[in-house]
């Protein structure tokens, strides 16, 4: 079964082989569409079939659990939209010349190799084999952030990669002390960094050096979660990709970095209790929700705007992390999954409003409901998704982690993230209206839609509408996946 | 190989490891900081040499000889490359903060390190442990130098500082992460020096420079 494990790596690695052979064309931009889809697919296999328990895959370097499903559920779904989008995105990119054929190629090639390295993160169980995988997506997507080779994508990548790698080396440096510490606490060399190996042997890890580890970590991989204090990168980042892979760095791979944090955090609680991380999550979780909310309301640039609000998103996860319940984690995947297909929505959206517009001020952009009801239509799901508006999921979740932290007894911590999240509702609702619903300008261009993007905004939607209205044997996964994670009752 | 010899050629490893460091955050041209970025690759790669040999570890030495080529020879290159052949180029212009004080917070780091190593060298007190300190020290300093310097490669510099040093700390407290992490690692650094060095590229062919500081137009 070892085969189904490696499906959801080696499926986008051929789709990029394959592109990286033939070059840019439909082709090959169907081809890693499949690969996106055979992600999910394996997904569903794979949860049906484990249940609550864990499946191990070659020499148990992989590993396959609930956390697991879910997070290749996110990896596909938004995948599967983003290069579907794709296809009609770069042939409007190549109609504007605002790439060339090389340019082409090279996303053909890095977007496939991107969602395999996500997909490598969610599925190893050697700790320091996921932080190989997350620093990997660093290096395949700092090309697509620069897609554009203008000054502004030149300086996002350059911070892009300069701050990412810093922080992830502090996570590297945070792996070889839990490493050190696991072998004195009996662990086999081989072995030592596995999952398994280290939630068997928690309880033997020395407490001083696995503090110094617990807070490396959160620091490193909170730099990819777009965490504070190291989120700098991410409105740059964000803004200057191309609309599809703002999307999946936006909707999948910060929360890939958290469940990163999910999976330290699970070994962290076992060796030092839960006090330790729920104190860094709560700070790094407030911090990042305040400057998040506080930005959201000066912003001018929607792609920025919509970048803050996947801070803001994250700051919320990581609060909700931190009550640690099992109500908590089950209501933070939820909310990582509805949060990935509602911001894929908007970026898609966006990103056709930006081709018409050739701009990103907000102000240039007026009346988008009048002059084109799929855009126009697709963005206000979007926006209803991210505003916690129901029937969309993000209301469900909101409210769950609301009900978590009052239980957890951190009602102090709710009041404060409820006073952010209603500032940055305000913000994102004054400007989204503004753009929605403000008086037409006359001589305001044509928002194309291409085939491929409205296919794949008119599933979004479905989608969202779907998982508000239920989610099905979806909420079954997420309550394994928090008990998995030794989440309090 | 004795314990004694062992021990002594551990600590010299480390004291080139971390005086590197010290020179580099001393001098301000860029050709000079590759190439002393090189001598502290070499002297990253006598720990597992060392170690190897003293346990009688063929693994570990064939470890050694891969991370002395990889950063003594290889990544260096790369980063000499991209230094540009201008002559402006080639100097770190106006740093923010001047070279007196820049040595002075290295000597506060290096104290730093010593108290922040206190539970791993009481976790395990033997002869490489104990060398421990150098190696945080020179990731502290690492973090400033990517923090206080203006032009993109100090930048670059500074990251692989940054790796040297905590490939360093691996080396000494555990003899190395287990191989195919390691693979991995050395693979991603290799890629990401890869990418800075052509991003500096693109900059001067953009900016005509690669002063930071003419990077602002994203800000809020």
């Amino acid at each position: 079964m070892n085969t189904l494990l490696l499906l959801p790596i080696l499926a986008p690695l051929a789709a990029a082989a394959f592109a990286a052979a033939v070059g840019w064309r439909r082709l090959s931009a169907f081809v890693t569409v499949l690969a996106a889809l055979s992600i999910l697919m394996t997904a569903a296999v794979l949860g049906s079939q484990i249940g609550s328990g864990t499946r191990f895959g070659v020499g148990h370097l992989l590993r396959a659990d609930a956390l697991t499903v879910t997070m290749l559920i996110v990896i596909g779904t938004v995948g599967t939209l983003a290069t579907w989008a794709s296809v009609g995105y770069i042939k409007a990119e190549l109609a504007h010349e605002h790439t060339d054929q090389r340019g082409a190629n090279l996303y053909g090639v890095l977007v496939p190799i991107f969602l395999a390295a996500m997909s490598l993160a969610v599925l190893a169980n050697n700790i320091g084999l996921m932080w190989v995988a997350i620093e990997a997506t660093t290096v395949a997507t700092a090309f697509l952030v620069g897609h554009r080779r203008t000054r502004a994508a030149l300086e996002a990548t350059w911070k892009y990669v300069v701050i990412c790698s810093l922080g992830i080396a502090l996570a590297f440096l945070g792996t070889v002390l839990l490493y050190f510490a696991s072998l004195h606490a009996g662990a086999s060399s081989g072995t030592a960094l596995n999952i398994d190996v280290l939630l068997a042997h928690a309880s033997q890890l020395d407490p001083n050096v696995t503090h110094l580890a617990a807070g490396l970590l959160l620091l490193g991989y909170g730099t990819k979660a777009g965490l504070v204090p190291f989120h700098t990168w991410l409105a740059d980042a964000h803004s200057q990709s191309p609309a599809p892979v703002s999307a999946l760095m936006s909707g999948v791979l910060l929360s890939v970095a958290f469940s990163a944090l999910l999976r330290v955090k699970s070994i962290v609680d076992l060796a030092l209790g839960t006090g330790f991380l729920r104190a860094g999550l709560l700070i790094v979780g407030l911090l990042t929700l305040l400057i998040a909310a506080s930005l959201l309301v000066v912003q001018t640039d929607f792609k920025r705007m919509l970048a803050y609000s996947s801070m803001e998103n994250m700051g919320l996860v990581a609060v909700a992390a931190a009550a640690g319940t099992k109500l908590a984690i089950a209501a933070l995947l939820l909310h990582v999954l509805a949060h990935g297909i509602g911001k894929t929505l908007v970026f898609l959206a966006v990103g056709q409003l930006q081709a018409a517009h050739d701009s990103t001020a907000i102000r240039d952009i007026t009346g988008v409901l009048a002059r084109s009801r799929l855009i126009g239509g697709a963005f206000a799901v979007g926006l209803a998704v991210l505003l916690g508006l129901p029937p969309f999921a993000m209301f469900a979740s909101e409210l769950s982690i609301a009900r978590a932290l009052a239980s957890a007894h951190l009602e102090w911590a709710l009041g404060a993230a409820l006073l952010l999240v209603v500032i940055a509702f305000a913000a994102l609702v004054r400007n989204g209206s503004r753009m929605l619903l403000g008086p037409p300008d006359p001589s305001a261009p044509t928002i194309a839609v291409p085939r491929s993007v409205a296919g794949a905004l008119v599933t979004g939607v479905t989608l969202s509408v779907a998982l508000g209205l239920t989610a099905g044997p979806l909420t079954q996964l997420f309550r394994t996946a928090a008990t998995m994670l030794g989440a309090t009752p | 190989m004795t314990q004694a010899t062992f021990t002594g050629v551990l600590d010299l490893a480390a004291g080139a490891f971390l005086l590197a460091a010290v020179l580099i955050v001393w001098r301000r041209e860029l050709r000079a900081m590759v190439r002393m970025l090189a001598w502290q690759g070499a002297a990253l790669a006598t720990i597992p040499l060392a170690v190897g040999i003293y346990q009688a570890d063929a693994a570990l030495i064939i470890v050694g000889v891969i991370v002395l080529l990889l950063r003594a020879v290889v990544l260096p290159l790369l980063l000499a490359r991209a230094v540009g052949t201008e002559d402006h180029e080639r100097r770190e212009s106006t740093p923010l903060v001047n070279t007196t004080t820049s040595l002075l917070i290295t000597a506060v780091l290096t104290v730093l390190a010593y108290a922040v190593t206190r539970p791993i060298i009481a976790l395990d007190p033997s002869p490489a442990t104990r060398a421990v300190p150098a190696a945080f020290a020179v990731i502290l300093i690492a973090v400033f130098i990517m923090v206080s310097r203006r032009r993109a490669l100090s930048q670059a510099v500074g990251f692989m500082m940054l790796d040297n040093g905590i490939a360093a700390t691996a080396f000494l407290i555990t003899s190395g992460v287990p191989l195919i992490v390691e693979l991995g690692a050395s693979l991603d650094v290799l890629f990401a020096v890869l990418v800075l060095g052509l991003l500096t590229g693109h900059m001067r062919r953009t900016f005509g420079d690669t002063d930071l500081d003419q990077l602002r137009e994203l800000r809020d």
